[in-house]
């Protein structure tokens, strides 16, 4: 089987999950990559370490922009090119806004959230999360083009040293491909993304106010994690709205997932249940998030958090 | 203004999740609106309230969804389209949208970024791309101004602010808008205001969900004393070899 598999970079760098779609499509067929935008060629090339044969580069800077429409073409162009039958994309704030969008382009069906290698003994079955974390489902996808988009973790990175070939590829985009016109863009810099992190440190009401979170702040930078929080400290404006994890937030499917002073509510635990091993760390032994946790700790976050900072630079 | 909000009919936030003979055991449950789509309502009707216009709103379900579509009414919507059948898939769904929405020239199309059922994130895109209009999501702010919308979108670590000529499609999350409450006022209203039921059109190429599983169980959580930090760094390093 043919597969194309969209990656995404940033800051020049190919995303880790982006990687991860290329290992997953290497386990399903012959994989042919698609990406987009200024990203170095050696960058490009590092693609064949995961199982890539070749790269389909569009380097129209106007793409850059993470337009929505433009970006389907150019997977839907580089599926004509390539004859891929099944396309593969890890999930990010793009692909979960383009994946639909190409499944009409080349008439094929779509299984976003994909959460296991597809079983192939009878046809196309995928495990895919459903009811927000709460359970799997396993679909059969009709014979035909698929395009599927898969969640953090689902494959081992085992790079090899084999290197992809990278052809430019060209898409006759017409205006109404750019009819989406970013004005701004807002995005902290210098920080580990959330959705890409492999350690996250979040923070609940537990913290009483922003002036507090400096604390979490010394905690993830000594961890190297990103941080996080719940939803009433988004609402509150205590913390920007992209770190609110949850149902009605972001999803993050982290090694580690450190829970302060946050009680564990069921909307909470549906975006952070995937994490491998989750801490809590709250004053109140009866807290729900211990039923969630792999280790938990009772006491006050202010007198915890700096004594595991202590304990982790030791 | 002329929008249709779509909204999902799915099992309360809070539910247990169960299954028998492979389909969600609803015995017990309470359904509501999609909590993304009661975003994209609200956003909905107040954009009406602030500048006139109707908003429209479609749910694809059976008979058992008519009392989240006179909540939807309750809360502002003007009308309500329901298509008679129980959803399969995103693209069902979708289709059933544009068959009604391709001869009714609505200014804009609003749902949630998706359902909490099944999560696919799928039909406001594949609505947008059938109608050959464009597609914004996760979009968290929504203002209109003549044939100008501007929204943001949500990005890995921040947003981005966008422009857009009218019609489009969003999926919305917060805080785009804050929840609506019906009020009595509302509720009496919804009750005189038309619900259409329409047939649906026949899909091919759907998936199909075979079977379901609960995740596994987790084990005990392993309690740690607060003045013995370094023996969670510890535990996280050999046992859970997470650092
Ligand atoms: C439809 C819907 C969707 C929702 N979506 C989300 C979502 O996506 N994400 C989300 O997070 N929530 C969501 N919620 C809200 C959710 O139900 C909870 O209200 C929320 O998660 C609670 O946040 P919290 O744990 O920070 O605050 P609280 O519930 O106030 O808990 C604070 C915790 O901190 C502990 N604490 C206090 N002081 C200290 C201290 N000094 N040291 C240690 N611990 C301390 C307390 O014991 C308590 O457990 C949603 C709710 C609804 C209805």
């Amino acid at each position: 089987m043919s597969v194309l598999v969209f990656i995404e970079a940033d800051n020049g760098v190919v995303k880790k999950s982006s990687l991860e779609a290329v290992a997953y499509g290497s386990k399903v067929g012959a994989v042919t990559v698609v990406a987009m935008g200024s990203i170095e060629a050696s960058e490009l090339a590092k693609v064949g370490n995961y199982g890539a044969e070749k790269v389909l580069h569009c380097s129209d800077d106007r793409l850059n922009d993470g337009v929505i429409s433009a970006t389907a073409k150019l997977i839907a162009e580089a599926v004509g090119q390539s004859g891929a039958e099944t396309v593969v994309m890890s999930r990010s704030s793009l692909v979960d806004a383009v994946a639909a969008r190409v499944a009409i382009k080349i008439g094929a069906s779509v299984v976003t959230n994909v959460q296991d290698l597809p079983d192939t003994s009878n046809g196309f079955v995928v495990k895919r999360g459903v009811f927000t974390g709460k359970a799997f489902a396993f679909v059969s996808v009709p014979d035909g083009k698929k395009v599927i988009t898969v969640t953090k973790n689902v494959v081992q990175l085992e790079p090899t040293s084999s290197e992809a070939a990278i052809e430019e590829i060209s898409v006759a985009f017409d205006d109404a491909d750019f009819g989406v016109k970013r004005i701004g863009v807002h995005k902290q810099e210098g920080d580990i993304l959330l959705p890409e992190a492999d350690l996250v440190v979040s923070a609940g009401r537990g913290m009483k106010g922003p002036e507090n979170w400096q604390m979490i702040e010394d905690l993830a930078t000594t961890l190297g994690a990103a941080t996080a929080c719940s939803k009433p400290v988004s609402d509150m404006d205590w913390r920007p709205h992209h770190e609110h994890v949850g149902q009605t937030g972001i999803k993050v499917a982290p090694q580690l997932y450190i829970a302060v002073g946050i009680s564990g509510a069921i909307q909470h635990l549906a975006g952070v249940n995937s994490s491998k091993v989750i801490v809590a760390i709250n004053k109140d032994p009866e807290a729900p998030f211990f039923k969630a946790a792999d280790y938990g700790v009772v006491g006050d976050a202010f007198e915890v958090v700096p004594k595991l900072i202590e304990a982790i630079k030791k | 203004m002329k929008i249709l909000v779509c909204i999902s009919h799915v099992p309360d936030t809070t539910t247990k999740i169960k299954f028998v003979d492979n389909k969600l055991d609803t015995n017990g449950v309470q359904f509501i609106i999609g909590p993304y789509d009661d975003f994209a309502l609200a956003r909905a009707v107040e954009l009406k309230e602030a500048s006139g216009g109707t908003v429209t709103v479609l749910n694809v379900g059976t008979v058992d969804t008519e009392p989240s579509i006179r909540k939807a009414l309750a809360i502002g919507a003007d009308n309500a389209v329901r298509v008679d059948a129980e959803p399969t898939d995103s693209l069902f769904v979708a289709k059933q949208i544009v068959a009604h929405a391709a001869s009714e020239n609505y200014d804009m199309i609003l749902m949630g970024r998706e359902s909490s059922d099944f999560n696919s994130g799928l039909v406001h895109g594949l609505v947008g791309e059938l109608l050959g209009w464009p597609s914004i999501a996760p979009a968290m702010k929504l203002d209109v101004d003549g044939s100008t919308a501007k929204l943001s979108r949500e990005i890995e670590g921040g947003h981005e602010d966008v422009e857009v000529q009218l019609p489009f499609v969003a999926g919305c999350q917060e805080p785009i808008a804050e929840w609506k409450i019906p009020n009595m006022r509302g509720i009496m209203m919804a009750r005189k205001k038309p619900l259409e039921v329409v047939e649906a059109v026949a899909v091919e190429g759907v998936t199909a969900y075979q079977s379901f599983e609960l995740p596994e169980e987790k084990g005990e959580c392993k309690m740690v004393d607060a003045d013995q930090m370094d023996e969670l760094v510890g535990l996280l390093k050999n046992e859970a070899r997470v650092l």
